[in-house]
């Protein structure tokens, strides 16, 4: 079974992240960046789907040449081969656009019989990437798996919601987003880290895609951000030390701000 | 005045809160419409009328035991019959999927987790988020096609307007494409009374804290009324369902308040509660970052504490 797993480089959640001023998009360059955390399960569950059967599984992801550490990373993690679409239009795509470039992609590599991401990326956590691609392939869409059996021409997924625990099933093709319940995403090896650097990564242009320049990037966005600001810090509270009272304490405040 | 087509969120007709609050908002926007898909219509439709809706879609289709597919292809269907002005749905999971789906359809631009929805004055939409774990507030418009926006529970005060709630059928048939995902079972899960996590207006969360047991926590939210919640080191250590994780990838909740309990406030819990109008915690480090985000800290152990909190509030309320 062949597998392509959609991977996104995203500034690190730990760091300070924040937004370029000049056109309000996020900041991918000045902020230290790393594969999605939600991505490695997405790498991970793809890894063990391809080692109990047969066939590879390809990383593609879209984004600035920094990028290319996402890839490096899942390679080093046991894929075998990466995409990278790389180009200076793209920059400022939303989440239309970039599910537009991903289906192209796909198109380009060959709908394999499954597509892998994570439940959202960390920086946008709009979640909407994989069901768009999914409508754009004509893909039945799996999402939020915490579970994942694959059989001949289907997949089952379990997905925890809140009122019930559903099982649910997909004719392949399908994709499929997974949750940080899944699995525990491996660290790569020293031999991994080695093969790794074997590993073939293609990158392609919008015009190795088909898509022109004014189909994509900022100016083509279907949506805009019009201002971005700080929420300010929020004002120091009032810290009590329990010394046998704090609990009466707690439910004084509670009552003076009307909640009892 | 333009339709402003709301997606029903129901439970064979029961509305959930974040259906009247999308009325609500979409009263700001133009002429709201219901749109309702599934069983239930004849109690659904006093509380549509109830909270303004002009007009109510009624899709006659039974969709149970299918995914999204159907209900994006069934709103799509409405939005080239109606015309209008944005169309909206509730930010959870489901709602969010249908969106992604609408909006590739109608070639719309979407906005998802939106805390806040106005007219921008010129016939579009304002939209306002919270991003990068609370850190900034976000402005937004849709540029393309009719708006898409997927809007956060508790976003709007649910304002009681009588509306006609005029009947229109629509018929509707799903593609093939809607019916290759099934829900093959479902296992519903334990009720515990509590409200809902996302909807709340209290939340009372534990983490490490508890060591595992989460009993004063539950008693605490209880004598308030609250939902509880858990940080991802208590899901991850099996403590509390992973259905109440409270942070970046569980729930983002925003409550007018929110007490965590044994929880240190790291950056992937902070994302799921930032924006809770008051904060209020009791942990046993006072070195604990959750500490700068609070209006009233206890520092002391929460099985001291929370016991005697929940005496008093029960006394304050006898």
């Amino acid at each position: 079974m062949n597998i392509v797993v959609c991977v996104k480089y995203v500034p690190d959640a730990q760091a300070e992240r924040t937004f370029n001023a000049s056109d309000s998009t996020t900041d991918r360059v000045n902020v230290d960046g790393l594969l999605s955390e939600l991505d490695e399960y997405a790498v991970e569950e793809a890894l063990k789907i391809v080692e109990a059967g047969e066939g590879e599984v390809t990383v593609l992801t879209i984004g600035p040449d920094e990028a290319s550490d996402a890839i490096k990373k899942a390679l080093q993690m046991g894929a075998d081969k990466g995409v990278h679409v790389i180009d200076d239009a793209i920059h400022g795509s939303d989440a239309l656009a970039t599910s537009l470039l991903l289906a192209k992609a796909i198109e380009k590599i060959g709908v394999p019989d499954l597509i892998v991401t994570g439940m959202s990326s960390t920086d946008g956590i709009m979640g909407v990437v994989p069901t768009m691609l999914a409508e754009r392939l004509g893909l039945p869409a799996v999402t939020f798996a915490s579970e994942l059996t694959v059989g001949s021409g289907t997949v089952s997924a379990r997905r925890d919601g809140d009122v019930a625990s559903q099982t649910i099933e997909a004719a392949l093709p399908a994709l499929v987003s997974v949750t940080d319940q899944i699995n525990e995403p491996r660290y790569p090896s020293f031999k991994g880290i080695m093969a790794a650097k074997k590993k073939a990564v293609e990158t392609w242009t919008l015009a190795d895609l088909g898509v022109s320049a004014d189909e994509v990037g900022l100016d083509a966005a279907w949506t805009k951000v019009t201002s971005f600001e700080a929420r300010p810090p929020r004002a120091k509270g009032t810290i009590v030390k329990d010394e046998g009272d704090g609990g009466a304490k707690l439910a004084g405040f509670l009552a003076e701000r009307k909640f009892i | 005045m333009a339709e402003v087509l709301v997606l029903v969120d129901h439970v064979d007709g029961a509305l959930r809160k974040t259906t009247t609050e999308l009325l609500t908002i979409a009263r700001r926007l133009g002429e709201p419409s219901a749109v309702f898909i599934g069983s239930g219509f004849d109690a659904a439709k006093e509380g549509l009328a109830a909270y303004g809706a002009e007009k109510v879609y009624r899709i006659d289709a039974d969709l149970s035991g299918f995914l999204v597919v159907p209900q994006a292809e069934a709103l799509a269907a409405v939005a080239a019959q109606a015309s209008p002005a944005a169309v909206l749905v509730a930010s959870s999971p489901e709602g969010k999927e249908i969106a992604a789906r609408l909006a590739v359809k109608l070639g719309s631009g979407l906005i998802t987790d939106a805390v806040d929805v106005q007219s921008d004055g010129a016939g579009g939409v304002s939209t306002t988020q919270t991003v990068f774990a609370g850190s900034y507030t976000v402005k937004a418009t849709v540029t393309k096609g009719t708006p898409v926006i997927a809007v956060k529970p508790n976003s709007a005060a649910p304002e009681a307007v009588a509306g006609a709630a005029a009947e229109v059928t629509v018929p509707f048939e799903p593609s093939a494409l809607a019916q290759s995902a099934k829900i093959v079972s479902a296992k519903p899960k334990e009720k515990t009374g509590r409200p809902e996590l996302t909807e709340a207006a209290i939340v009372v969360s534990g983490g490490r804290g508890t060591g595992g047991d989460f009993s004063k926590v539950e008693a605490f939210a209880d004598s308030l009324g609250a939902a509880v919640g858990a940080s991802r080191a208590a899901v991850d250590a099996g403590w509390y369902p992973h259905s109440h994780q409270v942070g970046q990838t569980g729930k983002q909740v925003s409550p007018q308040l929110y007490v965590a309990c044994g929880i240190s406030g790291a950056i992937q819990h902070r994302a799921g509660m930032q924006t809770s109008k008051t904060i209020v915690a009791v942990n046993k480090d006072e070195e604990a970052p959750i500490f700068e985000l609070v209006d009233f800290g206890v520092v002391g152990d929460l099985f001291a504490v929370l016991p005697q909190a929940t005496d008093a509030v029960a006394a304050a309320k006898a």
